[in-house]
C-alpha cells in the first residue's frame, strides 16, 4: 500500500473560514472535519474532487496554482489548452481568435490537450487486446476517479488502465516538436496546463505512477479565462481578426472531455459511461460485489457532464457542452467532405509516444484500513460497533464529523470523544453526569469559542 | 465478530444487501482485496440462492482474525442430489426464476471456486445449509 502523502490542490484559507460545515457534509470520502471553529482536511483521504469547493459560502477554499507571470521565466512558453475552455465563450468568438489573443497575453505556442488523442484511443485499444483477462478496463482519464478507487475501492485498482492521460502525452508529443523546429532545450520550454478542475493540478503536481509530470505549471481556468475575456472586450465588436492555425482536432478528439467522449471511440463490446462523483460510487460498489458483471470497459468521470463541470470552468456546463458539441459537428461536416486537415506530425510521433504511455504501478491506499493488524483492526471494529450502537444516527454533525458512523470511528481511532455527541451530552446532564459548562466547553473546542461568543451576544 | 442477516423469497431487490455489508467491514480489517472479492463473490451466490430458490433464510457471518466462516440456512424445498448440483449448468430453477437471470447452474460451483472450506447439507422438503469459510492468509 501507498503510503507517501498525496499532494493536494484545494487549500483552506483559516481567517476566511466560518466553520460552517457545508464542506464536512459534502465530502464523498469524509475527509473533512470540524475543530475549533475551522474545517481541517485530512489528506489521506481527500481526492481533489472538488465538492467543498462548490459548497464553501466564504470562498475559504481555494485553489492553489503557479503565477501567471512565471510563464516569462520560459522563451518559449506553451499554453495547453482543453477544448472545454473554448466551450466557455459564445460561439461568436472563434477558435482562431482565443488562439490570437493567448498568445497577446504571452504564449509563444498554443495547442489542446485534446490533440493527442487518436494515439491515447490506440493505446487503450492496444492495451485492451493485451489484457484480454482484466475485466473491466477502468479509464484514468479522469484523475479524481483513479483517487477514488485508490482510497475507496482497492480491489479495483488492478482494473485502472495504467496509461499516461492525454494531456501528458499531448505534452510530450508538443515539447518534441518544439525543440526540433526551434532547437530548444528542454529547460527553455515551458509547458503551462489550464486546468478546469483541482484533481487534474494534483495529478499534474504529484501523479499516480509516473516519476516526473510532463508540465512545468498549471493555470487555473477561471483566471485565464478572465484574462482572455477582458481582451475581448478590448478588442470590442467588428473586431477583425487575423486568422490563426489552429489544433488539428477530429471531431472525435473535440468531444472526448465530454462524458461519452471516450466510450464512444472504444471497441469494448459492453462498456458504460458514469459521471458524478456520487453515480461512480454506486455503480463502483455493485460491480466490486460482482452484482454487475461482463463489463468490458468504463469511462468514468467526477464531474456532472465531465469537464464542463469541472469546478473552475466559467459557464453553465450544458451550455458549454453543446458549444463543444457545435464545434464537433463543424468539424465532422468537414471531415465528410475531405476538407479538414489531419496532424500528420502527430502521425511521425506515433511509434515514440506509444512506447511511453505506459505508467508505473498504480497502487491502492485504502483509506478505510483500521489498522495493519487484522487482531487490531477487529478489535477497533467490534468498538465501533459498540459505539454505534449509542449514537444516534442523524448524522447531525453538531459532533464535528459529518456520520454518527464517522464519529465512532474518529473515537476509536483517537481523533474525538463520545461526549462530543450533543445527544450523549444532553443525555449525561440529564443524569447529572456533566454540567451545562462542561458541554458548552465541549461545543467550543469543536466550533470555536467566537461562534459560541456570537449567539450568546446575539 | 458475529453478524447476522434474514433474506426474504423472491427479494430480489435486496439481493447483495449482506454481502455488502460483510464487504465494508472487511475493508476495514487490511485484508487482502482479492481475498475480499471472493468472500463477497461466494457470498453474494449464496445470498441470492436462498432467496431465488428457497423460502428465504438467515446468514451468519463470523470475522475472526484469520478467517471467516458464513452459514446460510434456508427453509425450501432442498436439493436432492448435492453432487449434481455441485456441477456447472446444473438448476433445478423455475422458468420464472431463469427469466430474471438467475438459475444458470452457477451458484454453487461459483460458491466453490472461490471458498477454502465449503459444506453443503440439505434435506428434502425442509431446506439446505451451506457452509463456507475463507482464511485470511
Amino acid at each position: 500500500m501507498e503510503k507517501t502523502p498525496f499532494f493536494h490542490a484545494l487549500t483552506l484559507d483559516t481567517e476566511a473560514c466560518i466553520g460552517c460545515s457545508h464542506c464536512m457534509k459534502s465530502c464523498p470520502t469524509e475527509a473533512l472535519r470540524v475543530r475549533d471553529g475551522k474545517a481541517v482536511l485530512m489528506p489521506d483521504r481527500c481526492i481533489d474532487c472538488g465538492n467543498c469547493f462548490k459548497v464553501c459560502p466564504t470562498h475559504a477554499i481555494y485553489i492553489k496554482q503557479d503565477d501567471f507571470e512565471s510563464i516569462f521565466n520560459f522563451p518559449c512558453r506553451v499554453a495547453l489548452v482543453p477544448a472545454v475552455f473554448m466551450g466557455q465563450f459564445p460561439n461568436d468568438i472563434t477558435v482562431s481568435r482565443i488562439y490570437g489573443i493567448l498568445k497577446d497575453i504571452g504564449f509563444t505556442h498554443v495547442i489542446e490537450t485534446e490533440s493527442a488523442i487518436p494515439i491515447y484511443t490506440a493505446a487503450k485499444e492496444k492495451y485492451a487486446e493485451e489484457h484480454p483477462d482484466i475485466k473491466p478496463l477502468i479509464s484514468t482519464f479522469c484523475p479524481a476517479i483513479v483517487r477514488l478507487i485508490q482510497v475507496k475501492f482497492p480491489s479495483l485498482v488492478e482494473n485502472l488502465l495504467p496509461l499516461r492521460a492525454p494531456i501528458d502525452i499531448t505534452a510530450m508529443y508538443i515539447r518534441r516538436k518544439i525543440k526540433r523546429e526551434m532547437e530548444l532545450d528542454d529547460d527553455q520550454i515551458g509547458l503551462f496546463y489550464i486546468t478546469p478542475c483541482a484533481a487534474k493540478i494534483a495529478a499534474v503536481k504529484s501523479p499516480v505512477g509516473e516519476e516526473k509530470s510532463s508540465v512545468d505549471g498549471v493555470i487555473n481556468m477561471d483566471s485565464l479565462y478572465n484574462r482572455v475575456f477582458k481582451k475581448i472586450k478590448e478588442q470590442g465588436k467588428g473586431f477583425q481578426e487575423k486568422k490563426l492555425p489552429v489544433s488539428q482536432l477530429s471531431a472525435d478528439s473535440v468531444l472526448t472531455s465530454l462524458t461519452n467522449g471516450e466510450r464512444r471511440l472504444s471497441n469494448a463490446q459492453h462498456s458504460y459511461s458514469i459521471d458524478q462523483i456520487d453515480n461512480v460510487t454506486e455503480f463502483l460498489e455493485k460491480l466490486e460485489n460482482e452484482e454487475i458483471e461482463d463489463v468490458d470497459f468504463l469511462e468514468l468521470r467526477a464531474c456532472d457532464q465531465s469537464c464542463p463541470g469541472g469546478i473552475l470552468t466559467c459557464d453553465n456546463r450544458f451550455l458549454m457542452c453543446e458549444r463543444v458539441f457545435e464545434r464537433a459537428r463543424k468539424i465532422a461536416d468537414r471531415e465528410r467532405k475531405g476538407e479538414q486537415a489531419k496532424d500528420h506530425e502527430l502521425e511521425e510521433e506515433r511509434v515514440y509516444l506509444m512506447r511511453n504511455m505506459v505508467l508505473g504501478d498504480i497502487k491502492p491506499r485504502s483509506m478505510l484500513v483500521l489498522d495493519d493488524d487484522i487482531a487490531k483492526a477487529l478489535e477497533k471494529m467490534k468498538k465501533i460497533n459498540e459505539l454505534r450502537a449509542m449514537l444516534p444516527q442523524t448524522d447531525c454533525g453538531i459532533c464535528g464529523a459529518p456520520t454518527c458512523d464517522a464519529l465512532a470511528r474518529d473515537i476509536v481511532c483517537q481523533n474525538a470523544e463520545l461526549t462530543d455527541c450533543i445527544f450523549i451530552q444532553r443525555n449525561l446532564e440529564a443524569r447529572g453526569n456533566m454540567n451545562i459548562d462542561e458541554s458548552l466547553k465541549i461545543m467550543e473546542l469543536i466550533w470555536g469559542s467566537d461562534k459560541m461568543d456570537d449567539y450568546v451576544k446575539k | 465478530m458475529h453478524f447476522e442477516y434474514q433474506v426474504y423469497e423472491a427479494d430480489f431487490v435486496n439481493a447483495g444487501a449482506a454481502s455488502s455489508a460483510i464487504k465494508k467491514t472487511l475493508k476495514q480489517l487490511n485484508i487482502n482485496p482479492s481475498i475480499i472479492k471472493r468472500v463477497v463473490v461466494a457470498l453474494y451466490e449464496a445470498e441470492v440462492n436462498a432467496i431465488a430458490h428457497a423460502y428465504g433464510g438467515t446468514i451468519f457471518a463470523d470475522i475472526e482474525s484469520d478467517k471467516i466462516t458464513v452459514k446460510v440456512v434456508d427453509t425450501g424445498p432442498g436439493i436432492p442430489d448435492i453432487d449434481w448440483a455441485m456441477q456447472e449448468g446444473n438448476s433445478t430453477a423455475s422458468p420464472e426464476v431463469r427469466n430474471m437471470g438467475f438459475g444458470a447452474g452457477m451458484g454453487l460451483p461459483n460458491i466453490k471456486k472461490n471458498v477454502d472450506k465449503l459444506n453443503v447439507t440439505s434435506k428434502v422438503g425442509v431446506g439446505t445449509t451451506v457452509e463456507m469459510e475463507v482464511n485470511f492468509v
